[in-house]
């Protein structure tokens, strides 16, 4: 589990430790599975795989890799409002329940609107965890 | 001397509360959700509509780009709606009677390397076949036309050579903004500040959604039809909603169970002192990732490309500007002694094509404008004319129709990435 407060600028790799970002590669939404039966999918379950992904604002199950150090992937959930770090896992345990959040409504935190009434009822990515992990990482993160 | 900046208007808008019903609902009242407006009242005669903003009007990612605008896009569905773009910029403020400070001072894009030689040289010759102004520049040619840029060859990325765009260039941002806001509000427009969408209601189809309490909807809203927006204003009643949201789109449209393969992403630039012109041209580099400009007023502006992770906190990684500071400074040996005095950050949408999407949605009556990523600013005309044509007619426009939600599923992407001249 990472320490308290760990924001980008460090991020803890679950083999190496604490590091700079700047060693690290995103790899998008984490748990997307490769289709089981490939030859049974429609155009439109196509596009779903290859093109779309969840993008919540809030916490999010995502890939990372190691690039400048081990190079191994691993799993973290990361809220995109604030950016810290709730949990580092390998990339193929499933997803863990989340913990208590370090920061009081830091899980449907929005910086534009702060504590607004209707925050609570922020929709929720509806993922679900799933133990494999998708052999190759998307295009995604590469348009630097 | 600096060009100073025109005076600070006064008021160019009323403030009205909103209706309880218009006929047509645009969220968002940047750059392009009042390019719509404005084209919506003026090629369609939709007057009874509203601007529905979470904040204040520009306040976004219109507030937040470099301003920069070129049409030099490789592809020719991308050069049909960028080049489109240029010519209504080159119109507005003519028929907006407002100057913004449209200043078409020249884009170049340099190349560093052998291949982006190669693929400049080609995007040229694609630019000439589609009616883009664009030219092929030799180092010596760059040097003429920025002087301060070092095209000395013992640098780590050389400069090889650059593409030309006479007709690029850069407006001010808040006054384009502000020129559309006060037509739109004078055709009887209502733009209305402060008032969050929380939610955009539906009813039929799989994703029946009308109570507006934030639930997530099943299924992907096809059969549905909207009905209306809850916002922090109170509930409005419409049949005809536009998103034009940026990096919100995907967190939106999953509200009415339309769901968008939209990456939000932070995307910096940031602003040094002001200085007397030493820079007369817009020059942008892919290799060695940075853009300036110097703004009328005199600062340098600067831009690279987006944070490597999806982020809504309006600030991106401190590595990033350090990486696009080393490149100003490698290209421009001047901008040495230059301060960096603001940075700031965006949040971007973007597809894995690196092109936008401007589409009717499976919920009858949605419409989405979004995907423009860190291009949005240059597209704001076509963007609204579009977008405002889509909306009126539920049929996209012949330059939008390439850029429907339908090319994720038919495969004709339209890869920008690499191909329009700046990473993405």
């Amino acid at each position: 589990m990472p320490k308290e407060g760990l924001t980008l600028l460090l991020i803890e790799c679950p083999y190496c430790g604490p590091r700079d970002e700047i060693e690290f590669r995103n790899g998008g939404q984490a748990h997307v599975p490769y289709p089981a039966d490939p030859s049974a999918l429609s155009d439109r379950d196509w596009a779903e795989y290859l093109f779309y992904r969840d993008n919540p604002r809030g916490r999010f199950a995502e890939r990372w890799l190691h690039t400048a150090g081990c190079r191994k992937w691993f799993n973290a959930v990361r809220d995109t409002a604030i950016y810290e770090f709730a949990a580092v896992y390998p990339i193929d345990a499933p997803r863990p329940e989340a913990p208590a959040d370090s920061r009081p409504g830091a899980l449907h935190h929005s910086a534009e609107a702060p504590s607004g009434s209707h925050t609570g009822a922020r929709p929720h990515s509806a993922e679900a965890p799933a133990p494999t992990s998708s052999s190759t990482p998307t295009g995604e993160g590469g348009n630097r | 001397m600096a060009q100073p900046l025109p005076e600070h208007p006064d008021f160019l808008w009323r403030n009205p509360e909103p209706k309880s019903s218009y006929d047509a609902v645009i969220i968002g009242a940047g750059g392009h959700g009042l390019a719509t407006a404005y084209y919506l009242a003026k090629d369609h005669g939709l007057t009874n509509i509203a601007v529905l903003e979470r904040g204040w009007l520009a306040g976004g990612n219109m507030a937040r780009n470099t301003a920069i605008i070129r049409s030099n896009y490789l592809w020719d569905e991308s050069a049909g709606i960028y080049e489109f773009a240029l010519r209504l910029w080159e119109e507005l403020p003519a028929e907006l009677d407002y100057d913004f400070l449209f200043s078409q001072r020249g884009v170049l894009n340099l190349a560093h390397t052998l291949q982006e030689v190669r693929d400049g040289r080609r995007r040229v010759n694609a630019n000439v076949l589609n009616g883009v102004d664009a030219e092929w520049l030799t180092p010596d040619q760059v040097k003429e036309a920025c002087p301060i840029i070092n095209t000395s060859t013992d640098l780590r990325y050389p400069v090889l050579g650059a593409t030309y765009q006479a007709r690029g260039g850069i407006a001010k941002h808040d006054h384009v903004a502000w020129a559309l806001a006060r037509r739109c509000d004078e055709m009887g427009v209502d733009l209305i500040q402060n008032c969050e969408v929380y939610d955009i209601l539906t009813v039929g189809g799989d994703s029946e959604h009308p109570r507006g309490d934030g639930s997530r909807p099943v299924g992907d809203g096809s059969g549905g039809r909207v009905v209306g927006v809850e916002t922090a204003l109170g509930r409005i009643s419409t049949g005809t909603v536009g998103m034009a949201v940026a990096g919100s789109s995907w967190d939106l449209a999953q509200r009415a169970g339309v769901r968008l393969p939209i990456q939000s992403r932070p995307l910096q630039a940031l602003v040094s002192e002001l200085f007397e012109p030493v820079h007369p041209i817009v020059v942008m580099s892919n290799h060695v990732h940075v853009y300036v400009s110097q703004a009328h007023k005199g600062e340098l502006v600067m831009g690279a490309g987006v944070d490597g992770y999806n982020g809504f906190g309006q600030r991106g990684s401190f590595h990033v500007i350090e990486e696009q500071m080393a490149a100003a400074v490698e290209l421009f040996p001047i901008f040495a002694r230059a301060h960096v005095l603001r940075t700031w950050g965006g949040v971007v949408d973007v597809t894995l094509d690196a092109s936008p999407i401007i589409s009717p949605t499976p919920v009858e009556g949605l419409y989405v404008n979004c995907g423009w990523g860190t291009g949005g600013f240059k597209g704001t005309p076509a963007a609204g004319c579009t977008f405002a044509h889509t909306i009126a007619t539920g049929q996209a426009h012949p330059l939008n129709a390439p850029f429907t939600l339908d090319r994720f599923e038919t495969g004709h992407l339209i890869d920008e990435h690499g191909a329009a001249a700046v990473a993405h």
